[in-house]
């Protein structure tokens, strides 16, 4: 039986009957049309799904849509303010934290909840914040430049 | 891959959510989420129906009372190891819940789930086995509580029934001059526990009053290790008696030990004896 879900996702509401099985990632994807968070395992371990339910990160292929219901979603689509980037996108792309940029998606708001929970992190705590995000790329070593580099720029503000 | 269907019923309180059980026969509770997601993903799992138990307020938060922290099955990982009550009176909780997975695990995932999933390779198991907690369980008959030695029986295996729910976790807090901790060889790539150590230490003035150590990762449930309790028990705290205690930890588990391509079971047994001194080793700071 199909279950009603109502979800607000980068402010806008997306409701749909989806089968109780249906993961969030693949009502962002399928269903709101928002492709740019990723699925890169079967088994919950590289976040590049992360997306942040209600400002806090959760990796959205080990969610289902019905346990989302009524909550607000922002994906990598809804970080930046219009043309504007986030000073996270701005770093990543300024220090290269990215090459292919399958992972960076989940990356920038894993390093999202990483900055709200410390706003200064050290270069382990950014490291051991980032945990549970796999690049198969960039060796992660300008991954930490652009976090840092956001840190300094989002105390500026 | 995706799930086998199933339906999907949410519970707004432990009494509906015992009604929902009992009408739909084999149907599995879903807390947080992250150990049974998995498991329907690769179908492993593939339960007729699922239980929502994620919104049930009265199952959420941590509270003091009673000489101990009563911590509700729905409370996350995150939440555990941020709560000031449970660094101050349970430091090896605390230190456990923060190094479960990674962030978005620990933002989702809940003590209640963990522990009634009973993987031999999770953290909290073996902290609570150590800490001497309770489970407070709601069934069919009423309300219960069980020691961490009846609640763990085998390799994801507890004693709640199909209709049971755990609904907290009660940790007697430490006093002064106790201190616990928590250390653990995680695994590279999944961040599971290869072997953890848990310890609590009771020793003022430098003298151990009483120890208690627990290994996880090894054996289906955690063991207790009994001889190191005994080695340590009215001896001076010193590094080397801590030490000389800690290596005998192997020769309580027994001759059931766990494996895989990763670490042989005797490697595990081998390590673990340097996860309990430095288990202990921080603990007895602690109390100190
Ligand atoms: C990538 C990844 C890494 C991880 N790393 C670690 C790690 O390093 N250490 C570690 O310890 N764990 C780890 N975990 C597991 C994690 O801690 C899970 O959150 C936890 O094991 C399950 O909690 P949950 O709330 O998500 O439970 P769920 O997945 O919702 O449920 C798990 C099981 O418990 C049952 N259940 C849930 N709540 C109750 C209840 N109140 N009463 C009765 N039954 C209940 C469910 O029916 C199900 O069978 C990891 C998980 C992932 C995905
Ligand atoms: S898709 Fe890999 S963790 Fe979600
Ligand atoms: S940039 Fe390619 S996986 Fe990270």
């Amino acid at each position: 039986m199909k279950v009603p879900v109502s979800i607000t996702i980068n402010g806008r509401v997306c409701e749909h009957e989806v089968e109780p099985r249906t993961l969030l990632v693949h009502f962002i994807r399928d269903l709101a049309g928002l492709t740019g968070t990723k699925v890169g395992c079967d088994t919950s371990q590289c976040g590049s799904c992360t997306v942040l339910i209600d400002g806090v990160s959760a990796k959205s292929c080990t969610t289902l849509a019905a346990q989302a219901d009524g909550a607000g979603i922002t994906t990598i689509e809804g970080l930046g303010d219009g043309e504007q980037l986030h000073p996270l996108q701005e770093s990543f792309w300024n220090k290269h934290g990215l090459q292919c940029g399958f992972c960076t998606p989940g990356m920038i708001l894993a390093s999202h909840e990483l900055l709200r929970t410390n706003a200064s992190p050290s270069e382990a705590e950014i490291r051991h914040g980032l945990e549970g995000n796999l690049c198969r790329c960039t060796g992660y070593e300008n991954i930490v430049r652009a976090v840092r580099d956001a840190a300094g720029a989002m105390a500026q503000e | 891959m995706f799930a086998a269907d199933f339906e999907y019923y949410r519970a707004g309180s432990v009494a509906e959510a015992r009604e929902l059980l009992a009408a739909h026969p084999g149907a599995k509770l879903l807390a947080g989420g992250h150990s049974l997601i998995p498991l329907l993903k690769l179908r492993l799992a593939a339960p007729a129906a699922v239980v929502d138990i994620g919104r049930i307020g009265e199952l959420h938060g941590i509270s003091n009372g009673g000489g101990a922290l009563h911590i509700g099955a729905l409370t996350t990982h995150a939440e555990i190891a941020a709560s000031a009550a449970v660094n101050a009176g349970a430091e090896a909780l605390a230190e456990a819940a923060s190094q479960i997975g990674d962030p978005a695990v620990r933002n989702r995932g809940t003590i209640g789930g963990n522990v009634a999933h009973a993987d031999p390779a999770s953290d909290l198991p073996t902290v609570l086995a150590a800490l001497g907690a309770t489970f407070t369980v709601s069934g069919p008959d009423g309300e219960r509580s069980l020691a961490a030695a009846d609640f763990f029986q085998g390799m994801m295996a507890t004693a709640l029934g199909e209709h049971d729910i755990l609904t907290a976790v009660n940790v007697p807090a430490a006093g002064s001059g106790s201190g616990s901790a928590y250390v653990k060889f995680s695994h590279p790539a999944s961040r599971y526990a290869v072997v953890g150590a848990a310890a609590a230490v009771t020793g003022a003035g430098g003298t151990c009053a009483g120890a208690s150590v627990a290994v996880g990762g090894a054996t289906a449930v955690p063991v207790r290790c009994a001889s190191v309790e005994a080695a340590l028990a009215g001896r001076a705290l010193s590094a080397d008696a801590i030490a000389a205690a800690a290596a005998a930890a192997g020769s309580d588990f027994g001759d059931d030990l766990l494996g895989d391509v990763f670490a042989s079971g005797e490697y595990r047994k081998a390590v673990a004896p340097v996860y309990v001194q430095r288990a202990l080793t921080a603990a007895a700071e602690r109390a100190g």
